[in-house]
């Protein structure tokens, strides 16, 4: 029994770690390059609420929402004004950029005033609910993060797989020059990825609030999802989630079997591993480069 | 612009191409040397760190700037040298020994670290050398025997054979020793076949390897090199700071180490010293506007890292050269002053250019 509850716990962070990966894999395919900002922007989600629910008061479910319309315009507006601007340029210069707007981020959320280094409590109605499946005792918050992830790729697959937009994005995500040639606004389409990214990143900020805390540091989370991006193929989306999901289970059984100290290493070793084996992860495509 | 007229191929590859270099370096090298009698203790210690900074940053530049290799967990190569040089000092040893053991040490782990980065480059090196960064910090957390754990570790004093550098002036002039012996090593590998084969692999793999450029030889010996150079820093670091911990060597310093390359200009060595400068200047200029801003935003813990984001991005997005580019435009417009151009330093923009397979 206590295998099953590892497992679903594993599940539920992996979950977040999955969502955060979608980030990192939508704007790879988009752009090639990597947003080190994702988990950042997870934690902009995470106040974006919890501003809401206390200073304005609305419940959970009308703030959630609003958080995520709020930070996908976010996400747009950072591509036009911050990386529009090193479209073309090596990738390391993204990496940077977005580095140090990750730095900005942090900085600026401690600089406002009563929220600061303190941790806070995100309110939600199904807090600290818990669900008896025989004889197994499960957080709903953690059956919350699952669903939720679950129903997000489901949208993400009508999008990409019905809609215009979608069809558009992959086109362009494919070969940006031909997509531009036909008639994509292939610029545009980068914006509305960073701002899909964003809206994302959003969700799986309010999923994880109740979980932990929200705090400025929160953001550092992303750093684990870039074993899951790594693990599933940086250019798949389905590997994203699966890549997730692998990093959390693995942390969670570690942490269960393995001496303390290596659940928070785990994660790093299975993407070194996976880096040696198979480069391009469980779901990567190949890539030829002209030269 | 100054041009110098070629006669021989001995000029293409001379460490000072014409006497104004001779001149001025010499003139920043007495300086140097006679900071003791104008600087004070506290002064001596910033140049100090400065100098340890920029020794480390010259094996980044190599790795990064000069190879093309982005390494996300540096700070390990330093931690590696400063946690060797802490146990051979504890134990007597003569620094340049135990300096040699924590470069050679360093190195090892740097061509560990270099082998799987045969298989993976660009963003996947990254998140490669990031994740090994994170290890190697875990593990000075956890290998509490050797490392002191969290607890950290105090460090002995520099002795080099029964002479104790214990005063600030002597343990400047170890490190500005070790800083100039370093530049002159890394200019010297620059001009060398092995700098050429670094650049070449930077500009292209492919072009590289059909020049008969053996990668996997190469890119190893750029991590450990790299990797060395930051091992002889961590040294210095350990000397400098007295008390070494885990969270010194973590991804936070990683990125510092990373921001200094950057903003210094990728791709030169005076961007090294400019990167280092600025990295330890920043944080006093920051507390020195501090008390001028209201104190609602002057006191905010997130002040620092607030403006370390805003440079960084300022940089990226306005001057990608870092300071050294800026100083060569401002060299240029000097010297052209009626013929400058505004596109004379600008880049070219690429479409994506790899092409995915299904």
């Amino acid at each position: 029994m206590e295998v099953l509850q590892t497992f679903v716990s594993g599940i539920a962070q992996g979950c977040i770690y999955g969502l955060i990966a979608l980030g990192f894999v939508l704007i790879y395919k988009a752009t090639e390059t990597v947003s080190f900002a994702q988990g950042e922007l997870m934690m902009l989600g995470g106040f974006a609420g919890l501003a809401l629910t206390t200073v304005l008061g609305l419940p959970f479910w009308a703030a959630l929402p609003i958080v995520v319309v709020a930070m996908a315009g976010f996400g747009i507006g950072l591509e036009r004004v911050a990386l529009r601007p090193v479209l073309g340029q090596p990738t390391f210069a993204v990496v940077m950029l977005t580095i140090g707007i990750s730095y900005m981020a942090r900085g600026a959320i401690t600089m406002v005033p009563s929220i600061g280094t303190d941790t806070h409590r995100l309110a939600v109605p199904y807090k600290d609910e818990v669900l008896r499946l025989g004889g197994m005792v499960l957080a709903v918050e953690q059956l919350a993060v699952i669903v939720a992830t679950a129903l997000l790729c489901g949208l993400l697959y009508l999008l990409f797989s019905r809609s215009r937009i979608g069809i558009a994005m992959q086109a362009s995500s494919q070969n940006q020059l031909a997509a531009y040639y036909m008639g994509i606004p292939v610029q545009r389409l980068n914006g509305l990825v960073w701002g899909l990214a964003a809206a994302v990143a959003a969700v799986a900020g309010l999923l994880l609030a109740p979980i932990t805390f929200v705090h400025a540091n929160m953001g550092f989370i992303g750093l684990k999802a870039f074993p899951a991006a790594v693990v599933g193929g940086f250019g798949s989306l389905p590997g994203a989630i699966v890549g997730g999901l692998l990093v959390g289970l693995v942390e969670a059984f570690a942490g269960f079997y393995l001496p303390e100290g290596l659940k928070d290493i785990a994660a790093y070793v299975v993407v070194l591993v996976m880096l040696v084996i198979k480069p391009n992860g469980l779901f990567g495509e190949k890539t030829l480069k002209k030269v | 612009m100054r041009f110098t007229f070629k006669t021989s191929y001995d000029q293409d590859i001379a460490l000072a191409k014409h006497g104004g270099h001779r001149f001025w370096y010499g003139a920043l090298l007495l300086a140097l040397l006679a900071a003791p009698w104008w600087l004070g203790n506290y002064g001596l210690a910033q140049l100090s760190f400065m100098l340890i900074y920029s020794i480390v940053g010259l094996g980044l530049m190599l790795l990064a700037g000069y190879t093309g290799l982005f390494s996300i967990g540096h700070a390990a190569f330093l931690g590696a040298g400063a946690y060797v040089e802490a146990k051979l000092a504890a134990a007597g040893v003569p620094f340049p020994v135990s300096v040699s053991c924590a470069a050679l040490l360093s190195a090892a782990v740097g061509v560990v670290v270099g082998l799987p980065a045969l298989r993976v480059k660009g963003i996947y090196l990254g998140i490669a050398t990031l994740a090994f960064g994170l290890i190697v910090e875990e593990v000075f957390a956890r290998w509490e025997g050797v490392t002191g754990g969290n607890a950290g570790l105090s460090v002995a004093g520099l002795q080099i054979f029964g002479w104790r550098a214990d005063s600030a002036a002597s343990f400047y002039f170890v490190c500005l020793a070790c800083t100039v012996l370093a530049t002159l090593g890394v200019l010297n590998l620059l001009r060398a076949p092995v700098g050429r084969a670094f650049v070449a692999i930077r500009d292209s793999e492919i072009s590289a390897q059909s020049m008969g450029i053996r990668l996997a030889y190469y890119k190893t010996l750029a991590f450990a090199v790299s990797a060395a150079l930051a091992g002889i820093g961590g040294a210095l670091y350990a000397h400098q700071i007295r008390f070494i911990s885990p969270d010194q060597f973590g991804i936070v310093q990683s990125i510092d180490l990373l921001l200094m390359v950057v903003i210094g200009g990728l791709g030169s060595i005076h961007g090294v010293f400019l990167g280092a400068i600025f990295l330890i200047a920043m944080p006093q200029a920051i507390a020195a506007v501090k008390d001028l801003l209201p104190a609602a935003i002057g006191q905010a813990p997130g002040l620092q890292a607030f403006v370390y984001g805003a440079v960084l991005v300022a940089f990226v997005l306005f001057e990608p050269y870092g300071l050294y580019g800026r100083w060569v435009k401002v060299r240029t417009w000097l010297q052209m002053f009626p013929f400058y151009r505004r596109g004379m330093f600008a880049r070219q923009k690429s479409f994506q250019k790899s092409e995915r397979v299904r």
